[in-house]
Order: structure tokens, then sequence, then C-alpha cells
């Protein structure tokens, strides 16, 4: 196939010097072998390149009827409040009736307050449906990996549900302040 | 009786057909990994566990960094129908060709003003102009609310699917950059989005 024909002129007797026939027969194995090599690199890459999207739902931002909001036993919920220099302060309930943790992102950060939440709310209520609300709260000084990894570790945990709340009450600032979480 | 005798068979195979197929694949593969343009923004994506992969069609990616908003819409249809439609609002008129140059960029962040002279360099100078970013202050000057809208009705008129948003945000991006870009396509009631993230293990 990909050989040339050399065999064509020079046969006539005489005393002509023959040149030796060479065969043209290349060795592709290597060539072939390199090739492979590549697609596989190419073909990884390729694949691998290809982004990951986070899905994510906002609360409806609806103002003319803002009464319209879920009602939530405030036991059930959890406030995390998403500081600077990669903190969390989080606290059960309303402001003020349990204290509050500081935690950081990992597993043996905030992924495990979720779980063991998420089961105690889960035992109190007796029903598995009704879980641990999360309410994230990303602060001003916090960053937009803190925000996925929240988001993250929420999916991890498997926490039913969660909401993002862009409103920072003062009184959740000075909290977070005397926690050394915000500057 | 004289015994049979097995032919020994040759055992170097003919790699030709083997080595044109390996070209072949090998050429697709090239063409296709490198028709990716590179980013007008470095953008430092964070890691997530999520393991689901971005649509590649009627989407629309905001890169956010450095406190500037990118805009990117996927589709060369959609880019140009996008680009009349903005033309139309901004009362500017585009040239066919200057379309025509648009709808190969894949994200930009220049204000509208200075659209045109962007569309006018070549990709090498594009790619070294520091892009100031798309203006997204509220306000009357809001130009990515703008581009948000019109690449909606354009997305909509010609492929009758709503289109859908990517966030690809900087690790270091402050969090008011992000919030700024997440009200805004509150504001046209657009509540579900993704967030783009690189691939993590659980540990």
């Amino acid at each position: 196939m990909a050989e040339l024909d050399t065999s064509g002129g020079g046969n006539k007797k005489g005393g002509k010097v023959r040149t030796k026939k060479q065969s043209t027969r290349v060795d592709l194995t290597a060539m072939v072998d390199l090739a492979f090599l590549l697609i596989t690199f190419f073909m990884l890459t390729t694949t691998l390149s290809k982004p990951q999207a986070m899905d994510m739902f906002m609360p409806d931002k609806d103002e003319k009827n803002p009464d319209e909001v879920l009602d939530v036993k405030a036991s059930r919920t959890m406030t995390v409040l998403l500081g600077d220099d990669n903190k969390i302060v989080w606290y059960m309930g309303v402001i003020g009736d349990n204290p509050p943790t500081v935690d950081n992102y990992g597993k043996k950060g905030i992924r495990e307050s979720l779980i063991t939440n998420n089961k105690d709310v889960i035992a109190k209520t007796g029903d598995p449906k009704k879980g641990l609300m999360v309410i994230i709260k990303p602060t001003d000084q916090s960053n937009y990996k803190n925000f996925v990894d929240i988001l993250d570790e929420i999916k991890i945990a498997g926490v039913p549900s969660y909401g993002i709340n862009n409103k920072v009450e003062k009184a959740e600032i000075s909290l977070m302040k005397e926690q050394g979480a915000f500057k | 009786m004289p015994k049979v005798k097995i032919k020994r068979k040759s055992t170097v195979t003919d790699m030709t057909a083997m080595c044109d197929v390996a070209f072949l694949l090998l050429t697709f593969f090239i063409l296709t990994a490198t028709t990716k343009q590179q980013d007008p923004l470095p953008v430092d994506i964070p890691s997530s566990t999520v393991n689901i992969k971005l649509p590649d069609t009627d989407i629309s990616t905001l890169m956010v960094g450095q406190d500037k908003v990118f805009f990117g819409v996927v589709g060369q249809d959609v880019r140009i129908n996008t680009l009349e439609r903005i033309g139309e609002v901004y009362k500017i008129n585009f040239t066919d060709q200057e379309k025509k140059r648009f709808s190969l960029i894949e994200s930009f962040g220049v204000p509208i003003a200075n659209l045109k002279q962007f569309i006018a360099l070549d990709n090498s100078e594009r790619s070294k102009l520091t892009q100031p970013g798309i203006p997204c202050d509220s306000g009357a000057n809001n130009e990515l609310k703008q581009w948000i809208l019109q690449a909606r009705y354009a997305t909509k008129e010609l492929h009758n699917v709503d289109l859908r948003f990517s966030i690809k945000g900087d690790s270091k991006e402050e969090y008011p950059t992000i919030r700024k870009v997440i009200d805004i396509l509150q504001d046209q009631n657009i509540n579900k989005f993704s967030l783009i993230t690189s691939l993590e293990g659980v540990d």
C-alpha cells in the first residue's frame, strides 16, 4: 500500500554496477503509537474542559405582593452568615435565641454542623420532608468562592431547602463583629 | 506420505490503514479542541462537587472578575440578532460586515459607545486590549440590562426557547459585584441560573 515500486528499469546484463535494492517499507509502529497517544490526550482534554453548571434558584423578587413569603417555623431555620477571611457564623432560629457558632468551610466545619442540625430538626418534627431550612446571607466581605462553597456543602449535606437573602441586618453585622468574622 | 507443512505466516502487519485512521482522528480532535477562544478576562472559577455539564446551546455567560462584567452569548445567529436590537435601542447602525465580525466574538466587555471601534480591531489586537467591562450600575446607564434583555428577545425569536444564564465568577471576586449581576437578572424575573464551576471530588 504505502510502498513505492522500485523494481522498474535496470534489467540489462553487462558490467554495470548494480546498486542493492533497499526495501522502502517503513516501520510505522512508533508513528501509530505517537498518534494514539496524542488522540488520547486530545480526547481527554476536550471532554474535561467542559465546565460544570451548578443550578441555583433565587427566591422570587416580587415587589407587588411582599406578604407572599414562605412561612417556616423559626426552630427549623438556620441562618448562615458568610463573613470575611473564609469564616462562617451561624445560628439557629431567631437571632439572640441561640448562641452563634463560628465555623470554617470544609468537611469538619460547616458540613458537620449542617448534617447534625438537619438530623436534629428531622428528629424534632418527625417528618423527613420537614428538614432544616438554611438561610444564606452573604455579606459584602465574603467572596464568590465562599458563596459557591456553601451551596455545595448544602448539597453534600443533603439539606432539603435553602434560601438566599441579600439583606443582612445590623444586629447580624454586630454579631459577626463580636465573633471576629467581619471588619 | 509427505507431511503437511503449515505455512508460516508473517507477523508483520500492515499498519498503514491504522495509521491513517489514527491521524484522521487526531486531526479531528485537534481542530475541535482549538476552536475554543481564549477568555478576555482571566477567571479562576471555584470548584464544586456538582457533576452536571453546561448546555451547549441557548446559553449566555456573564463573566465576572476584577469588578468587571463581560457578556457573551452562544450562537452566531443570536449574536447578530442581539446586535441589531442593541443598535435599534441605542440608535447605532451596524454594517453587515460589522455584524459578521461581531458574531465571531465569544465574550466582550466594552461600553456600547466603544463597540464599533472594538469590532473593527482584529483578533490579536483585541486580546491585547484591556476591556473596561460593561457598565452595569443601576440607573439609565445600565447597558448590561439591555444586553441581557435583547439577547433574550433574540433567542426567543430565533429558536423559540428561553435563554438560560450562567455566571462565571472569579473565586476571589467580592460578593457585592456578584449581587449586582444577580439583581439585574432578578429584575427581569430570571430566578434560575447556573454558576459555572470546575469539578472537585467529595472529600
